[in-house]
């Protein structure tokens, strides 16, 4: 590999770290808007703000991804662990938002009958300019 | 040995300080390399050329001297951190041969055999996009009357991923069984996994069962893509679906399953998202365009099916696998 590609793979590496997380608690509510791609480079990202949550009893946490681009089974590992985490304290996790995309990924996984699951037709539009 | 460097290096600056040339400067270029090679410290270098002016120019005044005692210590931690990136060399070395062994170790480990069975062609590439596979096939067949195979995605990469599929692999070597329903299959190997991953770990898996005296397809699966099926009377291709949770979320699971009849010139392609989400510069290569690959060979042996396709898609990508990338196709043939 020539300098110039390895460099170039170097800062497609740093660029392409797009993700956004917004955390909002209150008592026992938790909101979370996540944005960008969701995969191997960025889900530690993920990881990370969702562990630094402080689980409680009986929580009600929403996911909102109608800013998610792109997601793969790293992504999908998360929010699984962040799903049975909650679950395992009583609590109920929704998620909002999601794309024709992201949809077809948890029906195929089989976690959409396990999840509660709101598609937002708004979001359908944004999709068709990704 | 360092008296001879010492004396090159004072030969080389010498020729320097009387003509500037740029022959007399790559000159000592080819020594730094050779320094380098040798361990030599950026601050022993200096001390070189202190020694060879004060050879040459003994009568220089003594702020010159002593300032070069400064920037000797000043070279130091350059050298601890010269020494600190040849250490790292050396353990990224060690590291790759332990991968390459662990790799090694792997395909050992997970080698299956692809069954014979009359009226049924198969047809299997998997490759990895780094040096350890995190999708996995194992086929279980009693070489007679049916032919199984599993086909499963660790989710990630490389070592973790590996270290996984042993446990496929101990589950499935249990089953002995090749009449063993597909989602009885499932049902076993879920048990197994979801006692022992972490909560952000689980596997997707499809498992298919040909039965050669009914012709029957009959297939389960774990959260997996869906296979294709291919029917040469109505030449279409339809996706083979049924639900069923991933591996490894929740202990007990029903799993479902379907089955098809095959003709003469039928085939099942099983695959791993490496292959249905191939990224291209321009985005996602679509289902369409891995359909029509298919069908544009869809005459050839299994075998010639899913080398080409595997080659197609992988210059379309240009030749970088961004994941672990598995392909099986079952073909009924006369």
């Amino acid at each position: 590999m020539s300098e110039y590609k390895k460099w170039k793979k170097f800062m497609n590496g740093v660029y392409l770290m797009n993700i956004e997380v917004v955390l909002k608690e209150e008592e026992n509510f938790l909101k979370a808007f996540i944005g960008g791609e969701i995969d191997v480079l960025t889900a530690p990202i993920l990881r990370e703000k969702l562990t630094s949550v402080q689980l409680k009893e009986g929580m009600h946490a929403e996911l909102n991804l109608s800013d998610v681009s792109y997601m793969d089974s790293t992504g999908l590992g998360v929010i699984v662990a962040f799903f049975k985490n909650i679950n395992a304290k009583n609590g109920h996790v929704k998620l909002t938002g999601l794309s024709a995309r992201l949809k077809r990924l948890f029906d195929i996984t089989g976690l959409g009958e396990i999840m509660d699951i709101e598609t937002d037709v708004k979001v359908e539009k944004n999709y068709e300019t990704i | 040995m360092p008296q001879k460097i010492e004396w090159q290096y004072k030969e080389i600056l010498r020729q320097y300080l009387m003509s500037q040339t740029e022959e007399n400067l790559y000159a000592g270029q080819n020594l730094s390399r050779q320094l380098i090679k040798k361990n030599i410290a950026p601050e022993e270098v200096i001390s070189i050329h202190k020694g060879a002016l004060e050879n040459m120019f003994p009568e220089l005044p003594m702020n010159v001297w002593n300032s070069f005692d400064l920037l000797i210590e000043m070279m130091i931690r350059y050298g601890l951190a010269l020494s600190e990136h040849q250490n790292l060399i050396q353990q990224q070395e060690e590291m790759n041969i332990e991968i390459d062994l662990a790799a090694n170790v792997q395909s050992t480990l997970l080698k299956t055999t692809v069954p014979k069975v009359n009226g049924l062609e198969i047809g299997l590439i998997t490759v990895p996009a780094r040096k350890m596979n995190g999708d996995y096939i194992y086929f279980l067949s009693d070489n007679i009357n049916n032919a199984g195979v599993a086909v499963a995605d660790v989710i990630g990469k490389g070592i973790p991923a590996a270290l996984c599929m042993s446990m496929i692999k101990y589950g499935m070597d249990s089953l002995q069984d090749a009449t063993t329903d597909p989602k009885r299959v499932l049902d076993i190997i879920n048990r197994i996994v979801e006692k022992s991953v972490n909560n952000d770990m689980f596997i997707s898996m499809f498992y298919g069962r040909y039965n050669v005296k009914e012709s029957i397809f009959t297939f389960a699966s774990a959260g997996h893509e869906p296979a294709l099926f291919y029917n040469a009377n109505k030449d279409d291709f339809t996706e083979l679906h049924t639900k069923g949770l991933l591996l490894g979320v929740v202990p007990n699971v029903t799993y479902k399953q379907n089955d098809v009849k095959m003709e003469n010139g039928d085939f099942v392609v099983m695959m791993t998202d490496g292959v249905t989400e191939c990224r291209t510069e321009d985005g996602f290569i679509e289902q369409e365009i891995i359909i029509s690959l298919i069908h544009s060979v869809r005459f050839e042996p299994a075998q010639t099916i899913v080398d080409t396709v595997y080659k197609e898609l992988e210059k379309m990508q240009n030749f970088e696998l961004r994941d672990d990338f598995t392909l099986v196709i079952f073909k009924k043939v006369i």
